[in-house]
């Protein structure tokens, strides 16, 4: 039977990735990820998780280590944040592109300078090029629920793409709250054996050599089929929740959640646990006559353009509020790639990119209820707006 | 829903008792929601925790700036901007403190507060200054927003019996002035 547990952001992670029964768990701590290791660690070491946990140097030894587990068959987890990550980009490109399933929980940080450790999702963002598949959560239920299902994705013979499962750092990581969790028996029926599912490339019985010099014309074949593979990966995830909603009665949908868009003329766009506080936003401006509406952008990499442009189809503004910045194009990541997943349909709308949330700074209803105004005052004249900063001062 | 913010200072165990009250309201079958604040934390230096509590799903995300009921677990606070902030119409401030309500400067909006000497039981039932436990005692005498028995048994599991007794002895001991300040 599921039992209803109250727990961290970070706690829910660990819980729900020892659900998965990974056999190898390499990690290194940073804030505000910590005690998702620690909290694994210690279920290793009192012997409620058989696995093997490895206390390395640094991230990039941790990526490393899981990725030799996962050349040879095994079900592996890691998790990170910011500095971490970059530590750890060498690794960490090479395991998506050697297409070696694996989940990694990553509690979204601002990347310094100025020196911070709270939330932010720029380290996210700086890796979306990197091939691995990006879900991002909401709440604390939507972690344990992702993870689960990210592991049934990541192993799925048409997918074979390591997932990072995303939330905001301290926004969620350190947020209690209640969440159920499922049983091991439950969780065992949902997800395949990883025996069968898992490719054991490395094998001392059949010496081979993994991952030779390869020449471009071959490499590209490997990018091209990357490439399509990511293409199949969000009807896959809808496939796979829909089987998740049936077992254990909740259900998120692929790419993108809609709230109240039907009639909306007004769409904010949001990542991860801002979107809970963009909901209450939604709500007390409908309650003043604004058709205010919101789409929260669960999965990131692949990019849900399709879904977007049809959510958005006959609405006359939207701004996405990114918590990461764009250095090239002077607004927020996901701006620009609703931008372009309008493609020249972006004309037709009065847009913004909206910026806030870095190093930490909160997101308010109160700034984000004035996202909502502003978007209301320029609706019907359509172009691109400057960027809305939300600054403190 | 109820919007609660916590006042102390790094040590004090802001953080832990409000997610205590957390799985209390969970238990008892409410939603509730903690969010530490995240400052530079330093033993001894200023720290806030934000509490919610509601009958239906807690979806934001956010510090709470305009709080239901304060609850301060050091009274040397009260003169730090940012303490009293937002405080609702009609809200409650429940603090630890040997003085009297009126001697605390409380803002207008103030309609009920709840004194109570956490570190003076604390002191007796645990050998420190450690008013956490106390104080939940008087946070769930004064509000009754969650099961106190419920709550009594989270401390008690996981601080032990001592901190139980010093909940309790805190709910019985407070202090209730009503009126305008």
């Amino acid at each position: 039977m599921a039992k209803q547990v109250v727990l961290t952001g970070n706690y829910a992670a660990a819980e729900a990735a020892a659900l998965c029964r990974p056999e190898v768990i390499a990690a290194y701590p940073i804030t505000p990820q910590s005690s998702i290791v620690e909290r694994l660690s210690e279920k290793v070491y009192n012997g409620e998780l058989d696995a093997e946990m490895i206390q390395v140097e640094c991230e990039h030894s941790a990526m490393s280590a899981v990725q030799g587990a996962a050349a040879g068959g095994g079900r592996v987890f890691t998790a990170t944040a910011a500095q971490g990550l970059a530590l750890m980009y060498e690794p960490y490109f090479r395991m998506s592109t050697l297409r070696l399933p694996m989940v990694m929980a990553l509690a979204t940080r601002k990347m310094t300078s100025p020196e911070t450790v709270w939330s932010g999702q720029q380290d996210a963002m700086s890796v979306r090029e990197a091939g691995w598949i990006q879900i991002f959560c909401e709440s604390n239920q939507e972690i344990v629920d992702m993870i689960i299902e990210a592991y049934r994705l990541a192993e799925d013979p048409r997918i074979r793409i390591p997932v990072n499962v995303c939330f905001d750092g301290f926004y969620s990581s350190h947020l209690t709250e209640g969440v159920w969790l499922p049983d091991q028996a439950e969780v065992d029926a949902f997800l395949p054996d990883p025996r069968m599912s898992l490719p054991a490339l490395l094998n001392p019985d059949h010496p081979l050599s993994l991952d030779p010099l390869t020449a471009g014309p071959i490499l590209m074949k490997y990018r091209k089929d990357h490439l399509e593979a990511m293409t199949r990966v969000l009807p896959v995830l809808e496939e796979i929740d829909a089987a998740f909603g049936k077992q254990f009665g909740r259900s998120y949908g692929g790419g993108i959640e809609a709230y109240r868009t039907d009639d909306a003329d007004l769409v904010l766009i949001t990542i991860a646990g801002m979107s809970g506080t963009a909901k209450d936003a939604v709500d007390l401006a409908r309650e003043h006559g604004i058709h205010a509406g919101l789409i929260r952008l669960r999965v990131t990499r692949p990019f849900p353009a399709r879904q977007i442009a049809a959510a958005l189809r006959g609405k006359k503004a939207f701004s996405v509020v990114d918590r990461s910045v764009c250095f090239g194009w002077n607004q927020g990541p996901m701006h620009m790639e609703v931008k372009a997943a309008l493609a020249d349909q972006s004309a037709r709308f009065s847009h913004f990119s909206t910026i806030g949330g870095l190093g930490g700074a909160d997101i308010s209803l109160a700034e984000l209820g004035q996202v909502i105004d502003k978007l209301e005052e320029v609706k019907d004249e359509p172009r691109e707006y400057p960027v809305h900063w939300l600054l403190k001062d | 829903m109820y919007e609660i913010r916590l006042h102390g200072r790094g040590g004090q165990g802001v953080v832990k008792a409000s997610q205590l009250v957390v799985k209390a309201a969970v238990a008892g079958g409410l939603y509730g929601q903690s969010i530490p604040a995240f400052g530079v934390e330093r033993k001894g230096s200023p720290v806030f925790g934000y509490l919610r509590l509601s009958h239906t799903p807690i979806r934001r995300k956010m510090q709470v700036y305009e709080p239901d009921i304060l609850v301060i677990l050091d009274d040397t606070l009260i003169t730090s901007t940012g303490t009293y902030a937002g405080l609702k119409e009609g809200g409650m401030i429940i603090i630890n403190t040997k003085k009297r309500a009126d001697q605390l400067h409380v803002p207008k909006a103030a309609k009920t507060i709840v004194t109570v000497d956490a570190t003076g039981i604390s002191e007796k039932f645990l050998g420190s200054n450690r008013p956490n436990t106390a104080m939940l005692g008087a946070f769930v005498a004064a509000t009754q927003l969650v099961d106190a028995g419920s709550l009594f048994s989270e401390i008690e599991a996981a601080f032990g019996a001592a901190n139980r007794q010093a909940a309790e002895t805190a709910a019985a001991s407070l202090v209730i002035t009503s009126g305008s300040f």
